[in-house]
Order: structure tokens, then sequence, then C-alpha cells
């Protein structure tokens, strides 16, 4: 029943499941990420979900948006300028066209004035999980992958998961009645149904740079590591994990990133803390001001009459 | 003057979401404190024998509560599904709990407030009318025991979210709420008793307006840079609104044991008051959510005062 408040190393089994297999997850390298959508697009196909959007955003290549109800995978693209800058600078340096790749040289002064940051985001299926701790039905889960997903037959749409996710993740899906699961809590499933029959997620097998690398989540971080060593050997210093460590304030994340940025560049919260971790806290202060209320309307009728 | 915070942002948006809520549940949420501070107010108006009091104290929270369950079920996304709130009971989820809270209270308001309008029924059903009068006072006890805890319960489930300017107000905003659920019923109280009955109602109008403003000021000051949605916009509006309706409905109750006018006068200001606190403090959190500045600077300043302190151990 609180599986959500201690959390720990194995969030399966802490929620009941005697056994299950090792947890599941997504190592996403953005280092590689191409931007090509492909994610974006076999997570709708897969899973049938509406259209949320056809718009040009002005937002670089990114005309999606954001995370949401009906968009379960997201590729942010971020144009910036050469680094360091004044922070007052907002012009973008495209510079003269040369005819090395850019990243073929070695090391930052090898950088270009300008680089494209490009990242597919999705469901971090927190260790602690806020949306899964909030929700009053019990439609939200912790499922034997470890993975937390929503039940569209239970979901009743209260929408209290919506703000309680640290990282905007989940929504409440809008549209007209004939939409699929319209009015419920929709999110990625990290593919449950594909899972059960021992598949890859859409979104992995889909990727062509395998940007999006799925497996047991214990073995992901260990290749995160390695990565992001790697990548700051080589001279990218601005190479960092997000979500690997168990000790953030989630207790570590089912879906890792290695950004090359700050997280707050992407979007990301830079350091995001299950809400339920102050739950306690405030229970305590409600009995405590639940109890003033009660002495106070006591002694409202104290006295007699006047 | 303190410099403006800088801070990157992907193209200005959010990074939580703002809940999908709309009027329901602000709405809910004063007429849940009304509900709960009424059904308190009628108790003690049984046992001292105030028979106005204890009237639309019943009243007061048969009403509440009705409409509070309206615009809960209202707000769902799948309201023919509102049952599903009763499959599990989870001590993490705020709304589990009040929804059982609710289970408890609503049910015992409603037969208390039933058992103030047993005029309504029919001859032929005199035994039904006897036997609510006797159920009522009972059941007037069983809701003003749960009642504390459906007025206090909601700054939890407010506070239980990633939107900045809920969650930096949990220390002080279950006294913000429960101090508003008094003013309001008080207001209500001084609005329909009579001058003999008015006096309990006056204390608690005046106590609760007392415990919410002060509360509401020391919450600002906790609250650091999340202060700053409360006083921007509508929601700003809302607060400052509130904060005068309030401190005039206080200093009117002083005269509503005297003058059923002034009583009259300081009991709609206190309501309208104890609602503009919580539409203002919902449409804060909202507008907290939607600009990414109170996600992006708080934490960014907690990573560094995190970074500092491992520094100096």
């Amino acid at each position: 029943m609180s599986d959500g408040f201690i959390g720990g190393a194995d969030p399966a089994g802490a929620a009941g499941w005697p056994e299950h297999p090792p947890r599941k997850g997504f190592f996403t390298d953005t280092s590689v990420c191409i931007g090509c959508k492909a994610c974006e697009v076999a997570c709708k196909e897969w899973n049938a979900i509406p259209e949320d959007g056809l718009e040009l955003l002005g937002s670089s290549y990114d005309n999606t948006g954001a995370l949401g109800a009906s968009t379960w995978r997201h590729v942010a693209f971020i144009e910036q300028p050469r680094r360091p800058d004044p922070p007052d600078a907002r012009k973008v340096q495209l510079g003269m066209p040369t005819f090395e790749l850019p990243g073929a040289g070695r090391g930052e002064s090898s950088r270009t004035d300008f680089r494209w940051l490009m990242a597919s985001d999705v469901c971090k299926h927190c260790t602690n999980a806020a949306c899964l701790d909030v929700c009053p039905t019990g439609a939200l889960f912790r499922t034997e992958f470890g993975t937390v997903v929503v039940q569209e037959d239970i979901c009743n749409g209260c929408g209290y998961c919506v703000p309680a996710c640290p990282f905007g993740v989940i929504d409440r899906r809008v549209g007209d009645k004939g939409t699929k699961n319209v009015g419920l809590a929709q999110k990625c499933t990290l593919c449950y149904d594909r899972l059960s029959a021992g598949q890859t997620p859409a979104c992995a097998q889909a990727c062509p740079t395998q940007s999006i690398q799925f497996g047991d989540v214990d073995e992901l971080r260990e290749r995160a590591q390695v990565r992001a060593q790697t990548l700051r050997a080589a001279g990218v210093s601005e190479a960092r994990l997000y979500g690997e460590s168990p000790e953030d304030g989630v207790g570590g994340t089912g879906a890792m990133f290695l950004l090359l940025d700050e997280p707050e560049v992407y979007g990301l919260p830079p350091d995001p803390i299950v809400t339920t971790r102050d739950l306690p806290a405030m229970w305590k202060r409600a009995g405590l001001a639940a109890v003033a209320l009660a002495a106070g309307a006591i002694a409202s009728f104290l006295g007699g009459r006047p | 003057m303190v410099p403006e915070a800088t801070f990157t942002s992907y193209y200005g948006r959010p990074v939580v979401k703002a809940s999908p809520w709309a009027l329901d549940v602000p709405a809910y949420l004063f007429l849940g404190g009304l509900a709960a501070g009424s059904s308190l107010l009628g108790a003690g108006a049984d046992v001292t024998d105030r028979p106005t009091l204890r009237r639309s104290g019943r009243l007061g929270g048969l009403i509440g509560i009705t409409l509070s369950l309206i615009a809960l079920v209202h707000d769902l996304g799948r309201p023919a599904r509102f049952a599903h709130m009763l499959r599990v009971a989870k001590p993490t989820s705020p709304m589990s709990v009040g929804t059982w809270i609710l289970a408890l209270y609503g049910p015992m308001a409603a037969l208390a407030g039933a058992a103030e309008l047993t005029c309504a029924l029919p001859d032929r059903l005199g035994w039904l009318r006897r036997l609510l009068v006797i159920a009522g006072r009972p059941a007037g006890f069983a809701a003003a025991v749960t009642a504390p805890g459906v007025a206090a319960y909601t700054a939890v489930l407010l506070s239980d979210t990633a939107t900045p300017s809920w969650h930096e107000a949990h220390r002080e905003l279950p006294f913000v709420f429960v101090g508003s659920a008094a003013s309001a019923s008080g207001g209500l109280g001084m609005l329909s008793c009579s001058l003999a009955d008015v006096t309990p109602a006056r204390r608690i109008a005046l106590a609760g307006a007392a415990l919410e403003l002060a509360a509401e000021r020391r919450m600002e000051t906790s609250m650091g840079l999340t202060a700053e949605p409360l006083h921007q916009g509508a929601a700003g509006r809302l607060m400052r609104a509130s904060k005068a309706l309030t401190l005039f409905g206080g200093a009117a109750s002083l005269f509503a044991g005297r003058s059923r006018i002034a009583g009259a006068a300081a009991g709609s200001a206190l309501l309208a008051g104890s609602a503009c606190l919580r539409f203002g403090v919902f449409e804060a959190g909202q507008n907290s959510a939607r600009d990414p500045k109170y996600t992006v600077v708080p934490q960014r300043e907690r990573l560094a005062r995190r970074e500092r302190s491992a520094r100096d151990a």
C-alpha cells in the first residue's frame, strides 16, 4: 500500500510482487540523438494515441511542445550559441560553413559557434513516484517490471496525479466524447503490453541510433556511468547523468538520461523531489490545525450566556 | 532590491503541470470548510440550547456538504466513476484520506440537517419525523467529531503536489484553511441566527479571522519566492480582497452581539472573504506551476545550499 513511501532498491517487491523480473527502464543517451522523432511516431502508433496538436510552435523543430496525456515521448530541440557567453546574448551565431562535421574534432576549442541539443523525454517511472502515491482510486500501480502504469478502466479522472508529478509528465486527456480514454489520466506505460510479451518498447525499438536503450535498470545504470565517463574524458565536460542516482529526490528513475547541459535547459527540474517526502510533516500540521479548530469551537461555547 | 533571479528554461514552458481543476475545486475548498465549521457550531448549539444557531449550523452543514459533493463529482474526468474513490484507502494520498473523512462526515451532517427539515414531511410520516429529530443529535455530534478533519485535510491536498506555491505553503496552509473555515461558518451563523444565540458564532468568527490573517502572513514569509504569485494578477486581487473583507468582517463581528445589521454585514464579509481566500490560493498555485521560474529557481538554490554544506562538511 505504501510502496511509494519507501521505494528503495526494489520498487516492484516493495509494491507486493512476490516474484518478479528485473526492473526495466530506459537509458536515453541524448548525445547520439539525431532528432528524427521516430520514437514519438512509434509510441503514438503502437498505443493508438490521439492527435494532440498540429501547429508550428516556433521552438526549433519541436512542434510537439511537451509531454502530456497524448504525448508520451517528446523530443526537445535546443539551439545554442557557443559557451561561455554573456548572459544577455540572445543571438545564435551559425558561423561560416566548414568542411568538418560538427563534433568531429576533440575538446571545447574545436567546437563550432553553435550546437544543437536534442533529447527524447519520457515518463521517468520514478522509484518514489508521486503520481502513484497520490492516486486515490488505485488506478496507478507499480508493475512487476518496476514501472508505473495507469489502469484505464479504474481511473476516474480526478486529476490529482497531474500537479503531483515533479517532472510534469502525466495529464488528463481532453477531447470530445468519442476520443479514446478522454477524461482519464494517461502517460507512458513503458509498453507494458510489449514487455509482457518479452518485446522491447516501441520507442526503443524504433530509435535508429540507439539513443533510447532499453534493458534492466541496474545494467543501464552501469552503462550510463561508463558513457558519461567516456564523454567527459573526450572533452565533453558538460556530459552528466540525470535520474541515474538512487540518492536523488525521487530515489532514482527507471528512465535515466545523459544530458549535455543543465536539466532546466531541456525543461527538466534541476532538483526534483517527490512531494510525498514532506507528507508526514504536512499531516502533523494538519492534525494540529484540526485540534486548534476543535478547541476553538469548544471555547466559543464556554462561559454561559452573556 | 533583490536582483531578478536569472534562470534557464525550455522556451519559457512550464516544468511541472498545473492541476486540470477549474472552479469546482476552490469552490469545494470554501464549501467544505464552511460545512465543517457549521457542523461544529450546530453541535455546540444543540448542547447549549441555542435553537436558532443549532438550526443554522446543521443546515449550513447539510447544504455545504451537498454542494461540495456535487462540485467534486462534477470535477472528475469520468464522473460516473466517482465511487472508484472508495476502492482503496491510502495514507499517502490526501485525496484518498479526504474521501474517507467525507464518507464519515457527509451522511452524518446530512442527517443532522435533515432533522431540521422535518416540517417538510407530510403528517402521514410522523414516525419518520420523530425518528429524524431523535437521530439529529448523535448525527450532529458525529459530524462535529469529523468536521475538524474535513476543514484541515484540504490544505494537505493542495500542498502534497509539485505546484510550487502550494507545496511551499505546507507549513502554515492548514492553519490558514482552518481559520478560514471558522470565520466562514461563524459568518454564516451571524447572518442567520438570533441575537440571543449569536455569541459563539461571533467568537469563532473573530478567532478564525485572526488565525487566518496571522497564519497567512507567516505563510508568505516561509514561502520565499513562491509567495510572489499570491500578489500578482487575479490571484493577487483575490488575496487582497480576502484580507480586506476578513479584516472588516472581524471588526464588525465585535458589534454582532448588539446589532443584527452589524452581524449581517460581518457575516457576509467573512463569507466573501473566505471564498476569495480559497480562490486566491488556488489561482496562485496554478500560476506558480505555469511559470518555470518558481520551479527552477528554488530548486537551484536548494542545490547550491546542498553543495555548499557538502563542501563545508
